[in-house]
């Protein structure tokens, strides 16, 4: 389920987000418990916990004492901009650097990517894909 | 109520030579911790300590803030499970479960039900078990006895892979069910890594190290590519273990990298990857380290 590169804690932020923005979570709905998480992922509710302690500093989530955690009404507008800065980091930097390696000149990527685009948006698919 | 644990000091000796030396330990209450060490490291010697089968040489151990030698109201509420568990052999599978009354918080309709879960056979004698049922026996006891504080020194001994799963499982369940604090004594793990909040190593006797389980998961790192470009890299780090094939070379590193540290890595074409708790367990034990 999880893959051993980054803390679990943050893989669950991570996956809270996605579904965040994917719109399967929606602004003002309520998230499974701490419990529920740890149940649901079979792990320590103290590792579920520390993902919503990080969610909510964030401002992603708010906590209403004996309610629950719900996703905050802004949480969108928060997260698209940290998405967009993500993916330049996470998918174009590793690119950008293997393609230097591997001696692919910018140009014939850049001449991929955009036909990729024209032949039918799949380097939307591709962007939701890698940030998943 | 869930026990705290503090050791101070704590020196054990069987004959001339210490099982355990100047062992300072703080538990906090309610969390689940594994205890991880080599065959003969000491872990069954602490938990013997700390359960009070057995009296330190020198040095204190509390329990509930309590020393807990000779302290029954403390001891009745500490459950140490040991592999096979400790039980009259001729007794019938059914009389070994109700031995567990004796204890205050021990949960007979809790017992049974996790004794039909994990299909073992009431009418049986002991004697008659697989190692693997016995090992679930004493498991289902531990479960059943809900202390304050629960230790499985490597129950999991005996039991296949699906009944280790249910295990870990119906011992998650219980704890959220009931906050207390847990310790859980084991090499395999990779297979328990998620349900603990943190791990205490024990080597040669000595605590190694005491981390939360996210700490010690990004402790370390494998770096791989040119020897070179590797060697520049991880000098001066805490290096665990080193592979050349050719003129590649990947090192294991004991160190959260920096991020500075990972983009001149990037830089220089060098791989990161994550090192599993077993293996960097595996490297921090290893025979030759720590001046053994």
């Amino acid at each position: 389920m999880f893959d051993d590169g980054a803390p679990i804690y943050r893989q669950i932020a991570d996956q809270i987000k996605a579904e965040i923005m994917n719109g399967s979570l929606e602004p003002g709905g309520k998230v499974m418990s701490t419990n529920q998480y740890a149940a649901f992922y079979q792990i320590n509710p103290a590792t579920a916990q520390k993902a919503f302690r990080e969610l909510v500093d964030e401002g992603v989530l708010y906590k209403q004492r004996g309610v629950g955690m719900f996703v905050a009404d802004d949480a969108r507008d928060k997260l698209a901009a940290d998405f967009r800065d993500r993916f330049f980091e996470r998918v174009l930097a590793p690119l950008v650097r293997e393609a230097r390696q591997a001696g692919i000149p910018l140009t014939d990527i850049i001449d991929y990517l955009r036909a990729s685009h024209d032949a039918g948006g799949a380097v939307d698919q591709t962007e939701k894909g890698a940030l998943q | 109520m869930s026990f705290t644990v503090n050791l101070r000091d704590v020196t054990l000796k069987y004959g001339d030579s210490d099982a355990l030396a100047d062992v300072d330990l703080t538990l906090e209450a309610g969390k689940i911790y594994g205890l991880l060490g080599r065959n003969g490291a000491g872990k069954t010697s602490l938990l013997s300590l700390i359960a009070a089968f057995r009296k330190p040489t020198t040095g204190q151990i509390l329990v509930g803030g309590e020393p807990v030698w000779e302290n029954a109201p403390i001891v009745s509420r500490v459950a140490l499970i040991r592999e096979g568990g400790d039980f009259d052999d001729s007794d019938y599978v059914k009389a070994a479960i109700e031995t567990g009354q004796i204890r205050p918080g021990f949960d007979t309709d809790y017992a049974y039900k996790l004794a039909d879960r994990f299909e073992l056979p009431l009418k049986k004698r002991v004697r008659e078990l697989s190692r693997g049922k016995r090992s679930t026996l004493a498991a289902v006891c531990g479960l059943a006895a809900r202390a304050e504080l629960t230790m499985f020194d490597e129950v999991h001994l005996g039991m296949d892979a699906p009944t280790r799963d249910a295990f870990y499982k119906e011992l998650l369940a219980e704890y959220m069910d009931r906050q207390h604090t847990v310790i859980l004594s084991t090499h395999l793990i990779d297979e328990v890594a998620n349900y603990l909040e943190e791990v205490v190593i024990v080597d040669r006797g000595r605590i190694l190290r005491h981390e939360d389980v996210e700490t010690f998961q990004g402790m370390g790192a494998t770096l791989t590519g040119q020897a070179d470009a590797v060697d520049a890299v991880a000098a001066g780090l805490e290096v665990l273990a080193e592979q050349r094939l050719g003129g590649t070379k990947s090192v294991t590193v004991a160190t959260r990298l920096d991020a500075p540290t990972r983009e001149r890595a990037a830089a220089a074409g060098i791989e990161i990857g994550p090192v599993g708790l077993q293996d960097l367990f595996i490297h921090l034990t290893e025979p030759g380290k720590n001046g053994a």
